[in-house]
């Protein structure tokens, strides 16, 4: 995390000045409108750079974020926005990376990614806008899709169980693994500012409803709550809230102390001419 | 043994050493070719083994010779078996005919009919006894006295390659020192065959292609690399994850292959020259990625060590056939560089450039090695220095309006690098303006297709796109490995008084007509050589490209290597008719 000077000649930067002047294609009444005031709102909070913050992401309706931040941005290819993210930060330590995406692109397409990027503890922030569908593809279910839910593509529902990424966040060993909900921008953005400002890989699980193809979540905003308990840097206890977790717990589940994954860079200790000399007969 | 009497190489020896895994006959192979290297010799030294991880059947195949060889030649002096356990497996790699030894303890079971039927002359030797009368001694290290005794090595060479190989475990070096006396009193008795010494004082060096991409990354300024392990690549990134770290740079091990190409790509939008080196398997999975970096403009390096496909195809072995994908596997139209280097030297420079080119063109630019060239050991004569390095066209700071996708006349756009105020965009897989907002419209998907065809199209790519020699009205056309066998086999013709030009293509995308149409002229028959089964090659060169003449295709999959005899007597065959 790279904050601004405190100059005295600089104003102190809004939520505003983080916003880009280009127009969100989301539909109206989504979900991700919030996330996008609750992101520039933490990172006014925190005073970020914006030459040295960078939004990352995949694939998605969530994933179109980076264009509509002032800060520089990485729309990649579906699902392995975590991957250039670490390419970034790690050979980038100076800049704050955040990796943006949904439930589709981190869970599915990027499962994999995110279980290693937990495992990788690398000093970044994944906020996951999880409204259990696809929604730029018009409607078909996710893995954190109820099974029962109907669609065109899963007549009569999957049958399939939902994932629960906060156990996986937590098993695979990531460093803080909080929940916000997207009716609230700024509970949400005091949750990513804590996010942010937490050493290591923090992840973010985000109930970002979507209103056209799963309307019944503008009732999220009646059952999310806040979590009854305070934070814990104890696994185990995270582990066990988490199995009486109905999902709609909001707040900071858990931070750790594992130092993050950055290996040096920057720092030569040899010439290139003289790496030859192995090969010198 | 009978010493071939090759063009490219007045004099060279070919040797197998087989044996069952653990009889360490890739130890004498290394401690041989590094005895000959020190002798004065140049030389290649290729591994081959069974399906096995560990413990199978294995060779060493090596040939060494007074000047630089490129490639194993058309047949075998001699073949040395420690035992011959499924020795059988290797007939088709070490041909060997009446003027070959088969030198084992012939007491241990009939010659596998495969041999017998090779006309080659047994020699009964029994490596194992040997070594046995030397307490603490190993068959392997009589066999490498043996092979440098016939070879006429001085022992001090042979000697000192055991030495420095046994640093570490001195305990180990009279018993080994003594084994190799042995082999040479063995080979005292046996017919010789010694290789005219190479020039003294030359600077030489002793490197596989693998390492020289390595190599030839960092001094093009790589200084992020992306790994996930796959045969025959793996040794590129092993080499790397140590010299990076000493240069400044990181390795970092991704959990697959889509990953450290997106890594790859993630680090050189932060600003750092960054690479990634696989094989078949693991390039189509980057394939996605790739277009990710030809639309957003992002530079990025991928070493493709080519093996035999499709699918897992034959692993650790060698083949040209990632040509079709290298060139057309991105959708949508998506121009890349694909760079081919034609030896383990090369390996060095070509990759090299590929980083320049990459960097300069904010393009993916792939390397097409493949495993004959990453695997194999070579003595060499080191190469030049190449002056390509990683120049990228950043935009200064403090401009107003930054358009990262700018319409330039050469298609290339000042770059941004996060962490520069005043500039931020977002690199986007979206089509796009030139300012890098997402767009649909119809003008700005030409005119970014057009810019981004038109920065390839337009560069200079010099000299280097090819390597050009010879003239005559019979010409060759390769790529890659099959360019070792194919120059031996040119040099042999003009030594018959026939005249062939090679043109060896280095630069395979984008294409260039005009500089073919010149390398081609007057030629009246033309024969493209390839190591693959479906003429990949030859049929890009037939869909991009008008010849004066009708092609030839020379094709044959891997894994056996194309030999220059082969290309030799089609040459020989064309002289005449």
């Amino acid at each position: 995390m790279t904050t601004c000077p405190s100059a005295v000649d600089e104003a102190p930067l809004t939520a505003g000045d983080y916003k880009s002047d280009y127009k969100p294609i989301w539909c109206p009444g989504c979900g991700d409108y919030s996330v996008l005031l609750a992101l520039t709102k933490a990172f006014a909070q925190l005073q970020l750079r914006p030459e040295l913050t960078s939004v990352v992401s995949g694939i998605g309706c969530s994933s179109r974020i980076p264009a509509y931040t002032s800060t520089y941005g990485f729309h990649g290819v579906h699902g392995r926005s975590l991957a250039a993210a670490t390419g970034l930060k790690i050979s980038r330590p100076d800049m704050t990376v955040v990796v943006t995406g949904g439930d589709g692109d981190g869970y599915s397409i990027g499962g994999n990614h995110f279980l290693h990027a937990c495992r990788r503890n690398v000093d970044m922030t994944y906020i996951v806008m999880d409204n259990h569908v696809y929604g730029m593809t018009k409607g078909q279910p996710s893995p954190t899709t109820e099974p029962d839910w109907n669609s065109k593509l899963s007549p009569g529902g999957t049958g399939l169980r939902a994932f629960h990424p906060m156990v996986i966040a937590l098993a695979a060993g990531a460093n803080f693994v909080a929940r916000a909900f997207a009716g609230d921008p700024n509970g949400t953005a005091d949750i990513i500012a804590q996010a942010i400002k937490a050493p290591g890989f923090s992840f973010v699980e985000i109930l970002s409803p979507c209103v056209t193809f799963r309307p019944e979540q503008r009732d999220w905003k009646s059952v999310a709550r806040p979590s009854p308990v305070p934070p814990t840097n104890d696994g185990a206890r995270a582990a066990r809230r988490l199995m009486t977790d109905d999902g709609f717990n909001i707040g900071v589940l858990y931070q750790g102390e594992r130092p993050p994954y950055q290996p040096p860079v920057g720092k030569a200790r040899r010439t290139v001419a003289d790496l030859e000399r192995e090969f010198a007969l | 043994m009978a010493m071939e009497q090759s063009l490219g190489a007045p004099q060279s020896v070919s040797l197998a050493i087989a044996g069952s895994g653990g009889a360490g006959v890739m130890t004498t192979g290394n401690l041989l070719l590094t005895a000959a290297a020190r002798a004065g010799l140049y030389g290649l030294f290729v591994r081959t083994s069974g399906p096995q991880i560990r413990g199978g059947e294995a060779a060493a195949l090596l040939r060494l010779s007074s000047v630089p060889v490129q490639n194993l030649g058309d047949r075998f002096d001699a073949l040395i078996a420690i035992d011959w356990q499924n020795i059988h497996r290797f007939a088709d790699e070490i041909p060997l005919d009446a003027d070959s030894l088969i030198i084992g303890d012939m007491s241990q079971g009939p010659l596998p009919e495969a041999f017998v039927r090779t006309g080659a002359r047994p020699q009964d030797l029994n490596l194992k006894e040997l070594a046995k009368a030397i307490p603490g001694a190993w068959p392997n290290m009589v066999a490498l006295g043996l092979c440098a005794g016939m070879l006429g090595l001085p022992v001090e060479a042979t000697r000192s390659a055991v030495e420095t190989s046994l640093k570490k475990a001195s305990d180990r070096l009279p018993a080994s020192l003594a084994a190799v006396e042995a082999g040479y009193a063995a080979a005292a008795k046996l017919p010789g065959a010694k290789v005219i010494g190479g020039e003294a004082g030359k600077k030489r060096w002793l490197i596989t292609g693998n390492e020289a991409a390595g190599y030839g990354a960092v001094r093009g300024g790589v200084r992020f690399v992306a790994a996930y392990p796959i045969t025959p690549a793996t040794e590129v990134l092993e080499w790397l994850a140590p010299h990076l770290v000493e240069v400044g740079g990181v390795l970092v091990q991704a959990e697959d292959e889509l990953a450290s190409i997106n890594m790859a790509i993630g680090a050189s939008y932060g600003g750092t020259p960054s690479l990634t080196a696989t094989a078949g398997p693991g390039l189509s999975l980057m394939i996605e990625a790739l277009g990710l970096s030809v639309a957003s403009e992002t530079p990025i390096v991928v070493v493709d060590v080519m093996r035999g496909g499709p699918s897992t195809g034959i692993p650790a072995k060698s083949e040209q056939s990632d040509i079709s994908i290298a060139v057309n596997g991105l959708h949508g139209d998506a121009p890349r560089i694909v760079v081919v280097p034609n030896s383990i030297a090369d390996c060095l420079t070509t990759t090299q450039w590929a980083v320049h080119l990459a960097e300069k063109l904010q393009s993916p630019a792939l390397v097409l090695s493949d495993q004959f060239l990453g695997q194999s050991l070579a003595v060499i004569d080191r190469p030049e220095d190449a002056t390509y390095v990683a120049e990228r066209l950043i935009a200064p700071a403090g401009g107003e309006n930054y358009r990262r996708y700018k319409i330039t006349d050469d298609g290339v756009s000042p770059m941004a690098i996060p962490g520069t105020p005043g500039l931020a965009y977002t690199a986007d897989g979206l089509e796009h303006n030139e300012k890098g907002t997402p767009s649909s419209q119809a003008t700005d998907h030409r005119v970014q297709l057009a810019k981004r065809e038109r920065k390839l199209s337009l560069h200079d790519y010099g000299d280097y796109w090819a390597d050009l020699e010879g003239e005559g009205e019979l010409a060759v056309i390769t790529l890659g490995s099959t360019t070792g066998p194919v120059r031996e086999a040119i040099a042999r013709a003009a030594r018959d008084g026939v005249k062939v030009r090679l043109l060896a293509v280095r630069l395979l995308a984008p294409v260039r007509p005009e500089h073919f149409a010149k390398a081609l002229d007057g030629a009246k028959r033309i024969l493209v050589v390839e190591q693959n089964h479906s003429r990949q090659f030859y049929r890009y060169l037939r869909s991009e490209y008008d010849f004066p003449v009708p092609l030839s295709s020379f094709a044959r999959p891997g894994p056996l290597p194309i030999r220059p005899d082969e290309v030799y007597r089609q040459l020989i065959e064309w002289s005449r008719a």
